[in-house]
C-alpha cells in the first residue's frame, strides 16, 4: 500500500513539474515565468517529502533536500524580483521578450 | 487507506490550483491560486509527519505570495483581469515540453521496482533534520547561510535606484553626493 501511495504522490508531483515547466516556457510575463519555476520547485518539494516518508524515513537526507528546495524558492524569487524591478528601471521592460538586448 | 485518500486530494488540489495559476486572466488571481498550490503541498508533507518542514512552506509561501501579488499588481499590465489578453508564446512548444517531462517521470514513477520502507520515522522528524543540518549536512547549511547573504547583497543591488556611482560619480571622488534632497539635519 505505501509504494502504492508513493506512486501516486510521485505522479502529483510530476505533473506540478509538468505544468510549472509549461508556464515557465510559455509565459511572457517575467513574474508568471518566476510564477512557473515556483511551480517546479514546488513538485520537487512533494516528491522530495514522500521520498522521506515512504522510502527512507530513518535518514534525514530527503528533509535536508526539502530544505535546500525552500531555500532555492527563496532565493529564486529575491533575485527575480530585483531583475524584474532593475530591468523595468532601465528600459521599462516587462516581458521576456522584450528583454532582447544580450541577444547581439 | 486513509492516508492515500488524504494525499490523493491534496495534491489534485495542488496540480488544479497549480493549472489555474495560467488559466485564469487575472495576475492577482493567479498569485493566490500559486499560493493555494503551495499550502496544498505544505498540507500533504504535515499528513507526511513532516511538522518543521509542512508549516515552514506553508508559512513562507503565504509571506512570498502577499509580495509577489504587489509586485504583480505594479509591474503587470493586467493586474485585475479587467481586460482579458493573453500573454503568452510558443505555446504548443511549451505544452508538448511540459507534457513530454511528465510522461517520462511517470514511466520512470510507475516502471521503477520501489524498495518497501526501511525502518519508520523518528519519534520528531524536526529533531532528525535539526541534528542532520548541524552535524553531518553542516557544509551544506554553512553553502546556504553565503548563498542567502549573497542573495541579499545582490538583491539591494540590483533593485536599489540610485547606488554609490550615481551619488558620488564614476570614480567616487565627488566631495558630496549628488542627491535631489540634500541630507543632514539643519537644512
Amino acid at each position: 500500500m505505501s509504494v502504492l501511495t508513493l506512486q501516486i504522490v510521485l505522479t502529483i508531483a510530476a505533473a506540478l513539474v509538468g505544468t510549472g515547466l509549461f508556464g515557465a516556457l510559455s509565459q511572457q510575463s517575467i513574474v508568471m515565468v518566476m510564477m512557473g519555476l515556483e511551480l517546479v520547485v514546488n513538485g520537487v518539494l512533494l516528491a522530495a517529502g514522500s521520498a522521506w516518508y515512504f522510502l527512507t524515513p530513518q535518514l534525514p537526507d530527503a528533509q535536508v533536500l526539502i530544505l535546500m528546495a525552500t531555500v532555492v524558492m527563496a532565493v529564486e524569487m529575491a533575485m527575480g524580483f530585483a531583475v524584474a524591478l532593475a530591468i523595468y528601471r532601465a528600459q521599462q521592460v516587462d516581458t521576456v521578450d522584450a528583454a532582447g538586448e544580450l541577444g547581439g | 487507506m486513509t492516508e492515500l485518500l488524504v494525499l490523493s486530494a491534496l495534491g489534485a488540489a495542488a496540480v488544479c490550483t497549480g493549472v489555474l495559476v495560467f488559466v485564469v486572466d487575472s495576475m492577482a488571481r493567479a498569485t493566490f491560486c500559486l499560493l493555494a498550490s503551495f499550502l496544498a503541498t505544505g498540507a500533504a508533507l504535515l499528513v507526511m509527519d513532516l511538522h518543521y518542514l509542512g508549516l515552514l512552506t506553508i508559512l513562507m509561501m503565504t509571506i512570498e505570495m502577499a509580495i509577489m501579488v504587489v509586485f504583480m499588481i505594479m509591474l503587470m499590465m493586467n493586474p485585475a483581469g479587467l481586460m482579458p489578453m493573453t500573454m503568452v508564446h510558443n505555446t504548443k512548444g511549451s505544452a508538448a515540453v511540459g507534457a513530454t517531462v511528465f510522461v517520462v517521470l511517470v514511466v520512470g514513477i510507475w516502471t521503477v521496482d520501489w524498495p518497501e520502507r526501511t525502518g519508520s520515522p523518528p519519534a520528531d522528524p524536526t529533531r532528525q533534520v535539526g541534528e542532520a543540518i548541524m552535524g553531518p549536512q553542516m557544509l551544506l547549511m554553512i553553502v546556504v547561510g553565503v548563498v542567502l547573504l549573497a542573495t541579499m547583497v545582490a538583491g539591494i543591488t540590483l533593485a536599489t535606484h540610485r547606488g554609490r556611482y550615481d551619488r558620488f560619480g564614476p570614480d567616487l571622488d565627488r566631495g558630496r553626493p549628488d542627491d535631489p534632497v540634500r541630507g543632514g539635519l539643519p537644512r
